[in-house]
């Protein structure tokens, strides 16, 4: 899809980053210390923590993944939404204050608090950094499909312009500038969430969406046919020629049509007795040298069009144009009763030229508010067992991942008290929710509202505010490039500590003083954020929201069994810790490179990869919490038990 | 400049505010297991209309805003039981709660 960079947009945005760097600066004076860099010296405010915390979650992922997947799938984006918000409750009810009172900076301190284990400062430490690392590629492609409309700047600019800007506002002033950082972008992503939902609801529905008289949306066109036994199409109309069709299994899906002499895509719908209805279709052509042509003409032409439309609304069991205003109830009932064109995809070869063709696929709005469109659930259209497990598999690391994501942890070290920690973490979820109800109308409102990029879903959420006029546009994608620098901040910190102070200071006992340990963390973050940079640029073109789906596994599966048996389970010891880390990681790692999704990513083809799920915690959370179990027995000292350790540790005092 | 956040002192009611949140943690689980359940295994259901919506959507929404107030009413009963712990110990430690 074509782009056209606008100068309310760059200002706004050039607007955001220098208010961001001007605080990095600021701050940087108040994290000379150690404590200052990595937990901003401990003294934000709950409040003010609840919101960075939300700031901090509310990824590229869930703003632009979950509402582009919603736009494209209907309720099934809506699970990603559940499933984050479901961890959060594992994370305020399990893990916040106990690790809250056992912690320093990171969440290793918390782990090794009753043991001074060498094995968990390293393991936890490499375990951080996976995690960490697997969480930064979808932020980073993330960064890489703003800019492109955004600035008109290619997907690796943008890249790059997150990873340079982020590493500046973490080597400058660390934990500190980056909770503010993540505060402003958590309020602002909220407010302006709400304003594009309300405006949706302003509108109402249309079944035709012209961005309420300001774009003119394109009318697809239908042609009626003939299908003959053989499988060829006869247009009724004699205008309109076959100039190709492919009539490979049986009578041809795809034919393209020569009409006044330009060539249009027709997806084939066999209907009773020989008749066929034939429906507009969009391309996507890749000729041999790897040039792309939209719809047979080059991007700037225009001619790939946005997409997203009812084919009928019904309102009280008639069928109306339009429906104005609606509520947030009428909203998703009057969708439940209408049928909206959504679009499948094919692709097919044409002597060394590649096609993929976007088809209409009308679907009842019913089938949008249930789940089964993404993930394929009911047995009845033919879900195997495999792929329950796979829903089954995502919706458990969803619910494990979040308390034992590093850089949320570490944000329990920046308020002063445990009580601290846990208001937080409700504001934090009260904000959280919020928005993740709105991210089912945003997509939706994208769903229905002309404006989908078919190349391109993380856009959705951005493109149906353009719909709204530029300048809400510009916020929107603004405050989208914001989320990445928030989140990617808060990542970059938890690795940094990782290396600065588990591993180097720790692991390594260098002993370092404290400015010493500040320089170690500014250093490795530098580090981190190049390393982040590569992998962003290599993963174009992902859903986001799917990848931050594995970084939860692997950190469910890593972590979460060490923190929880850590705090319920008297009989854990050291070597447990560290061995269920290790499986943990190494488990959810090597079945994601064995996944049937990654196969594809390889070119190769899915059915051949060896592990049959695509996410991988329904196996190796069990397994990791098996492995600490059995080690820790393997491995009971006489009478140093956690309980031995903890009466220890309390008569000692802290550290 | 800043003192470390060094862990706290003990929290004489620690206990109980974790036991409650595991209690208030396996209800939501079983809550969200029932979810991912008729999903994956009666998604015919999720279909049906309830008070206007899908179900899938009544339960959806159920299990945010369940959330929510799962968290208001645990940190209602955390801070009761702080205050109590408060009023009952000498004044040298009220920076633990606050």
């Amino acid at each position: 899809m074509n782009y056209q960079p606008s100068a309310w947009a760059i200002a706004i945005f050039v607007g955001f980053v220098s208010l961001v760097l001007y605080m990095s600066y600021y701050m940087a004076r108040r994290t000379r210390s150690a404590s200052g860099y990595f937990a901003a010296g401990g003294n934000i405010h709950w409040a003010v923590n609840g919101i960075a915390f939300a700031g901090d979650y509310l990824s590229a992922a869930s703003f632009l993944g979950i509402a582009g997947m919603i736009a494209f799938f209907g309720f099934d984006g809506f699970l990603y939404s559940i499933g984050y918000l479901a961890g959060w409750i594992v994370a305020l009810f399990v893990v916040a204050e106990p690790l809250r009172r056992l912690g320093k900076y990171t969440f290793t301190d918390a782990l090794d608090a009753k043991f001074n284990s060498r094995g968990i400062q390293l393991a936890a430490a490499i375990s951080t950094l996976v995690v960490s690392t697997f969480y930064l590629i979808p932020q980073m492609v993330g960064a890489g499909s703003l800019v492109k409309p955004l600035l008109g700047l290619p997907h690796w600019a943008g890249v790059v312009m997150v990873g340079s800007i982020v590493i500046v506002i973490v080597a400058t002033a660390g934990m500190a500038s980056t909770t503010y950082v993540q505060f402003l972008k958590g309020s602002l992503l909220i407010a302006f969430s709400l304003t594009l939902v309300l405006v949706l609801f302003a509108r109402g529905y249309t079944t035709n969406p012209d961005a309420g008289g300001d774009r003119p949306y394109h009318q697809f066109q239908e042609v009626a046919a003939t299908l003959s036994a053989d499988g060829a199409v006869t247009p009724a109309d004699q205008a309109y020629a076959v100039a190709a069709s492919w009539p490979e299994d049986g009578p041809a899906q795809f034919v393209r049509l020569a009409n006044e002499g330009s060539e249009t895509w027709f997806y084939v719908e066999p209907g009773d007795d020989g008749s066929a209805r034939l429906t507009e279709a969009l391309a996507v052509t890749t000729l041999p040298d790897g040039s792309k042509l939209y719809n047979g003409a080059p991007v700037a032409d225009e001619k790939f069009y946005p997409v997203g439309h009812f084919s009928e609304i019904v309102v009280d069991g008639q069928p109306v144009e339009q429906t104005g205003t609606l509520d947030p109830f009428s909203f998703l009932s009057v969708l439940r009763d209408s049928t909206v064109v959504r679009w499948g995809s094919k692709s097919i070869n044409e002597n060394g030229v590649s096609h993929t063709i976007y088809y209409q696929v009308p679907t009842s709005g019913a089938d949008i508010l249930r789940p089964g469109l993404k993930f394929k659930v009911d047995a009845e259209k033919g879900a195997t067992t495999t792929d329950k497990m796979n829903f089954v598999s995502l919706m458990l690391a969803l619910f494990c991942g979040t308390a034992a994501l590093p850089h949320i942890l570490i944000r329990y070290y920046t308020v002063p008290t445990p009580a601290a920690a846990r208001r937080s973490t409700i504001v934090a979820i009260g904000a959280i929710g919020f928005f993740y109800v709105l991210t089912l109308y945003m997509g939706l409102g994208a769903m229905v509202n002309g404006v989908l990029d078919l190349t391109d879903d993380n856009m959705s959420a951005p493109l149906l505010a353009q719909s709204f006029g530029v300048l809400l546009f510009a916020i929107i994608s603004a405050i989208a490039f914001a989320t990445v620098l928030g989140t990617v901040s808060g990542l970059i910190v938890a690795a940094s500590g990782a290396v600065a102070h588990d591993f180097m200071d720790r692991f390594l006992g260098m002993k370092l003083s404290d400015q010493g340990k500040v320089r170690a963390g500014k250093i490795s973050a530098i580090i981190v954020g190049i390393l982040a940079m590569l992998l962003g640029i290599a993963y174009q073109g992902m859903n986001v929201s799917y990848l931050v789906g594995w970084a939860f596994a692997v950190a469910a599966s890593a972590n979460l069994p060490a923190i929880v048996m850590l705090l319920f389970w008297k009989k854990t010891t050291a070597r447990g810790i560290v061995a269920s880390i290790i499986v943990g990681m190494v488990a959810a790692v090597g079945l994601i490179l064995l996944s049937p999704d990654m196969y594809v990513r390889y070119g190769l083809p899915a059915a051949s990869a060896p592990f049959g799920l695509n996410n991988p915690g329904v196996v190796s959370i069990p397994l990791s919490f098996i492995t600490l179990v059995v080690a820790s027995l393997l491995t009971q000292p006489k009478g140093a038990t956690v309980a031995a350790a903890r009466g220890a540790s309390e008569a000692g005092g802290s550290d | 400049m800043h003192g470390s956040p060094a862990p706290s002192a003990p929290d004489p009611v620690s206990g109980y505010k974790s036991r409650l949140g595991i209690r208030m943690f396996i209800f939501y689980a079983i809550v969200y297991a029932g979810f991912v359940l008729i999903n994956s295994f009666a998604p015919k259901l999720m279909g049906a209309v309830v008070m206007g919506q899908t179900f899938a959507v009544v339960y959806g929404f159920g299990l945010i805003v369940l959330a929510l107030i799962l968290a208001l009413v645990y940190n209602s009963l955390c801070g009761r039981a702080e205050d109590r712990a408060r009023a009952e110990t000498d004044d040298s430690t009220v920076e633990v709660f606050e």
